[in-house]
């Protein structure tokens, strides 16, 4: 067991290392160099000598590697060359709505998912089965911003629920910033109900079909009970990986919602940063996004030698 | 939720005759037929089966893959799944109709008074839950034992069943067991709640040779021990040779002979029945003899042939046998029913010649 985290962990180790490398690369992969950027019209020679020296862009590549590895584990990812604000700041404001978002998503997914796929695949086929896999059918072909606008519509503009627009940080009223968030969550949960719903409904079925399920019949175990206690374990294998995934893709995947809902997340910024050619918010997002992801799929291997213990002891 | 409710409604105790009342048969099943509904047609996998096993007796059910032996003992059992499922006869236990038992009277005879041991152990354990676990659950649901209890309990059943350290091993997963390992485990659970009937089906084809010996040494010690019946389902007619009572020959979907285990290898009626005998690979026959295998196949059960359905595999079937279906009947002795218009034992009187030999009817039951 504890191999087995330790291993998963140097792997994590060694898979951001890669990736701060690649994301430092970004920067050089794009025409032209920042000084003509910096510079604008006074690129002459000389000038673009002194400020490759002050910027220490005249160092072999692997020292200004190194150089930017030091200041980016210090939280020091540069600024905007267009608001002056730090790309760190950027980010902890940012940061935090994807995952409060992602959250509430989650949660609301799986509360919906799982019950309802335990409840449709005891008896597949019939009118309730139909009913659910047709509606989630329905869901999935609903991208977040056809179902932002109805919600809007329906919650917001019509009942006066919740606020269209906005957002207030977490640590300045948590009530308010929870009741703001529900809005832009829900918008996002469609998607991930559909496929959780789906998969662990054929899981469940075949689980149900398997000889172990028919013992535990025969001791007399109530269907509930068979259900919860037999069923449902050995059929979240999929679900597991498919949500990490899903979650991953989450990530700075939520641009169109917070856009809709004119949250600052790190989805939006980037987008933006994107098209004003920022690139050190950027990269800077990258890459917080892509060891956001490297984590995500850490925690979910561990979760799956929780699920299945065939995993660590085989 | 609604299984909660309906097990209350229905949750009243189920009254068993006491164990000490021998003379009643404790299972009889009478014309049990079992057929399934399939995109070709319905499927007669049980077709007018009718049996009893007295208390702390053996039944074995014997034939080859596809007669309906597994469905049969799934049918007695109520487990077959009520969807595409048509099921008709009755199977009276300890005096209880089951046929008509609502699924929550069902589950308080299940586990309780009559379990299942299956073919696979590899596949019948869940892989995600502790042995422990597995086999309180029904400790815990039946006897209303505590987790203590349970506990200790699975630890001592799994040490009656010959599992090395079993207070270290009730914590294992399956997966940690070898295959004959796990069959025991599964005897265990089948035997937690001390149940007076085990359907025991085919429990140790999936095991090495050298274990299922052991396997089967022990079904019979537990079962001596705690006066339990035993419906030994099997395709290895050398398996119940020595361990069975009595022996029914099961043939697409029929019983072809019935008969006590003495008298069934005494007094062969049924050509199937001795070609199964023949297909029994003996030691005495010096290497390199051939296995006597059956020719050809068990029929299609959506369309079973006309006429007797051994007819097209049978050595001795003559037009007769092609035409008409030979009822089940009683032989010389009244425990012994077979179907089959050309008995084997009548066939010296019958044509007038030896076809077969003195020694060959009177031919001992074979070591297994």
């Amino acid at each position: 067991m504890l191999s087995y985290v330790l291993k998963r962990l140097a792997q994590l180790v060694v898979v951001s290392f890669i990736i701060s490398v690649l994301v430092f690369l970004l920067i050089h992969l794009l025409p032209g160099d920042p000084t003509s950027i910096i510079l604008g019209g006074n690129d002459t020679a000389a000038n673009r000598q002194i400020l490759l020296h002050q910027l220490g862009l005249n160092t072999p590549l692997y020292h200004q590697y190194w150089i930017w590895l030091i200041h980016a584990l210090h939280g020091n990812l540069g600024q905007s060359y267009l608001t002056h604000e730090t790309v760190g700041h950027v980010i902890a404001t940012g940061f935090p709505i994807d995952v409060e978002l992602i959250i509430i998503s989650q949660v609301v997914a799986f509360t919906v998912a799982i019950p309802l796929a335990l409840i449709t695949s005891r008896r597949p086929n019939r009118p309730l089965d139909n009913i659910a896999t047709t509606g989630t059918f329905g869901l999935l072909a609903l991208p977040p911003f056809l179902i932002a606008p109805i919600l809007v519509a329906i919650f917001a503009v019509g009942l006066h629920w919740f606020p269209a627009t906005g957002y207030i940080p977490f640590g300045q009223n948590p009530a308010t910033n929870l009741h703001d968030m529900i809005l832009p969550g829900l918008a996002l949960t469609a998607g991930s109900i559909a496929v959780y719903y789906r998969l662990l409904r054929s899981d469940l079925i075949m689980t149900l079909q398997e000889d172990f399920i028919t013992m535990a019949r025969s001791k007399g175990l109530s269907n509930r009970r068979i259900m919860m206690r037999q069923a449902f374990r050995p059929s979240t294998f999929s679900l597991l990986a498919v949500a990490g995934v899903n979650i991953g893709s989450l990530l700075a995947g939520t641009f169109i919602v917070e856009y809709l809902f004119a949250m600052p997340g790190l989805g939006y910024s980037i987008v933006q940063a994107v098209q004003q050619r920022d690139y050190l918010i950027v990269q800077g997002i990258a890459l917080v996004v892509a060891i956001a992801y490297v984590v995500l799929q850490f925690i979910i291997d561990f979760l799956f030698t929780v699920v299945d213990p065939r995993v660590t002891r085989e | 939720m609604s299984a909660r409710r309906s097990g209350r409604s229905a949750g009243r105790t189920l009254e068993f005759l006491d164990v000490t009342d021998l003379a009643d048969p404790l299972l009889v099943v009478n014309d049990l037929h079992t057929s399934f509904r399939s995109g070709r047609g319905t499927v007669h996998a049980v077709d007018g089966v009718s049996l009893t096993v007295s208390r702390g007796k053996t039944l074995g059910i014997v034939g080859e893959s596809g007669s309906g032996k597994t469905v049969l003992a799934r049918s007695i059992m109520g487990l077959l799944p009520t969807r595409d499922v048509i099921r008709s006869g009755t199977v009276q236990f300890a005096g209880h109709e089951m046929t008509t038992m609502a699924p929550a009277q069902l589950r308080q005879v299940w586990g309780a008074q009559m379990s299942m041991i299956f073919q696979d152990p590899m596949t019948a354990l869940n892989p995600v839950v502790r042995i422990g676990r597995q086999i309180t659950d029904s400790l815990r649901l039946h006897l209303h034992m505590d987790r203590r209890e349970a506990n200790a309990t699975a630890v001592e059943l799994l040490r009656s069943v010959g599992i090395p350290s079993p207070e270290e091993r009730v914590r294992w997963y399956p997966f940690q067991l070898s295959g004959g390992m796990r069959q025991r485990v599964m005897i265990a659970i089948a035997l937690a709640c001390a149940p007076r009937l085990v359907l025991a089906d085919e429990p140790t084809t999936g095991l090495d040779v050298s274990v299922q010996a052991q396997i089967l040494d022990l079904l019979e010690a537990m079962q001596n021990e705690r006066h339990m019946a035993v419906v030994l389902v099997t395709h290895d007619l050398g398996v119940v040779a020595k361990r069975a009572d009595e022996i029914a020959v099961m043939y697409a979907g029929r019983i072809v002979e019935r008969a006590p285990t003495r008298t069934l290898f005494a007094h062969t009626h049924m050509p199937y029945t001795r070609a199964l005998m023949d297909s029994i690979p003996r030691l005495a026959n010096p290497s390199g003899t051939r296995l006597q295998a059956i020719g050809g196949r068990p029929p299609d059960l959506i369309h079973p042939p006309k006429g007797c359905r051994f007819a097209p595999r049978c050595a001795y079937a003559q037009d007769k046998c092609r035409e008409s279906d030979p009822p089940l009947r009683t032989a010389a002795s009244s425990d012994h029913v077979f179907a089959c218009w050309f008995p084997l034992v009548d066939r010296v009187s019958a044509d007038g010649s030896a076809t077969s030999s003195a020694s060959e009817v009177d031919r001992e039951a074979p070591s297994s």
